[in-house]
């Protein structure tokens, strides 16, 4: 089986974020998937990933509750993939797959809390957790989907942002830096190839992997808006209308704290924040609608309209 | 060493483009100074040895050093060194007053990144390299059953 087959179905592990502030990533990726005739299958009864909280307590346990979302969808679905949208989720499954590979002890917390929880003990090697930009990117391509594009993004200029998590730390991603055509840590582009497919311009973003401040935002507002200011800064000065996101907490972030710098700083930056599959959904040919515009924090539809787009 | 505030006012002066080579020093100096903050918040002595030319990228290898979480700055800090050299090796650019503001937006975040790890108390490891320096004060965890 070619990895386009084997990720033409694979099981989808939304998330916490997805079902709350990230919905619009939700809807647009389903969306996108139903559009592309790719197949999602929704981890049963998942948990959260762990996240930040659960980690910054005890590594191990949040190394536990990554393992049962793979062990669900090897174990009780028989899924091999795991795709998980989500920055933070994807990072912590990629991590529970290294730790469990790499620490005895790790292994040992997570079979006993296994055991204790009365299901299967994930084995590392089981499942390869991937992430939606993977998922479009190996299972359609980009001549896939140019192919299938009907309404181009062409009068777009995009500033991909990937956010802190997508490629930190190098080594939980041993996919990654792996020769021609595999994802680059310091210079993602896999993003960039799938907009530019749908026919958007991508702009010459320095800070397209730098800290959005996500994760100090209640404990540190100013700070995160500072960060966030400076990215949306960069990307206008870039020449960009329009950041891509693929992280709910880095969109969530940059969208809020937008509006916080306006009321706060007094700084208004006029830059639109979409999530890349909102963005392929419309050139795909879906409405603004069918991929969750209207509950993204700020107003596209207008600019989108503009555009031809949704 | 220059106090972190005092790095703030360098990095957030106005563009002085007539210099602009002089400008592009003073923001590499200034994230240097940056990260000496957080090398010598770990009781470090900050490097002076140089990777691919820049003090500022071996600063960011030292401080990264036994914390991967510090390596969240690591393209800022070559993005920094990216522009530095955009800026001294190709002065007639066309766009030179853009590429200059751009490295100070760049320059700008490594200093908001690092201070607020530095200053800001109470924050988790999920990306905060400031965990180490208040690592002695954690509570043990609970055994777990």
């Amino acid at each position: 089986m070619t990895t386009k087959d084997k990720y033409k179905k694979v099981a989808y592990y939304p998330g916490c974020a997805l079902e709350g502030t990230g919905h619009a990533y939700n809807r647009s990726t389903k969306a996108v998937g139903k559009a592309l005739g790719l197949d999602l299958v929704e981890v049963k009864n998942w948990n959260c990933c762990g996240a930040m909280e659960v980690k910054n307590i005890d590594p191990k346990i949040q190394t536990y509750l990554s393992s049962r979302v793979m062990s669900t969808a090897v174990n009780e679905m028989n899924m091999d993939v795991v795709m998980a949208p989500c920055n933070g989720c994807y990072h912590n499954l990629k991590k529970a797959e290294y730790d469990l590979e790499n620490d005895a002890e790790s292994a040992a917390v997570v079979d006993r809390l296994s055991k204790k929880a009365g299901h299967k003990t994930y084995e590392s090697g089981q499942v390869e957790t991937i992430h939606a930009l993977d998922w479009i990117k190996d299972a359609i391509g980009e001549e896939g989907l140019a192919a299938r594009v009907k309404n181009s993004l062409s009068g777009l200029k995009i500033a991909n942002y990937y956010g802190c998590m997508y490629t930190r730390p190098r080594h939980i991603f041993p996919e990654k830096d792996a020769g021609p055509g595999s994802e680059s840590t310091s210079k993602p582009h896999f993003m960039d190839d799938l907009l530019a497919a749908a026919g958007a311009e991508n702009v010459d973003f320095p800070l397209k992997t730098a800290c959005c401040g996500g994760a100090h935002t209640l404990s540190d507002s100013d700070t995160s808006t500072k960060l966030v200011l400076n990215i949306l800064k960069a990307a206008k000065l870039a020449g960009a209308d329009v950041i891509a996101t693929e992280c709910p907490t880095c969109h969530s972030g940059l969208e809020m704290h937008q509006i916080r710098a306006e009321k706060t700083l007094g700084e208004r930056v006029d830059i639109k924040i979409l999530y890349f599959t909102q963005l392929l959904g419309m050139a795909l040919g879906l409405k603004a609608k069918k991929v969750g515009v209207h509950e993204n924090i700020s107003d596209s539809i207008r600019f989108l309209k503009e555009k031809g787009l949704g | 060493m220059r106090t972190l505030q005092e790095l703030e006012s360098v990095i957030d002066a106005p563009l002085a483009t007539p210099d602009t080579a002089a400008t592009a020093e003073a923001l590499l100096r200034a994230s240097e100074e940056v990260l000496e903050h957080w090398i010598v918040a770990h009781d470090l002595e900050p490097t002076n040895d140089t990777r691919e030319g820049f003090r500022l990228l071996a600063l960011h290898r030292q401080g990264a050093k036994g914390d991967p979480s510090f390596n969240a700055c690591r393209e800022t800090c070559r993005e920094v060194a990216y522009h530095y050299n955009l800026v001294t090796l190709q002065p007639e650019s066309t766009d030179i007053t853009d590429r200059l503001e751009m490295m100070k937006m760049v320059s700008r975040h490594l200093y908001l990144f690092v201070s607020g790890k530095l200053q800001v108390a109470e924050l988790g490891d999920f990306c905060c390299s400031a965990k180490p320096i208040r690592a002695a004060d954690a509570p043990v965890p609970k055994e777990r059953n």
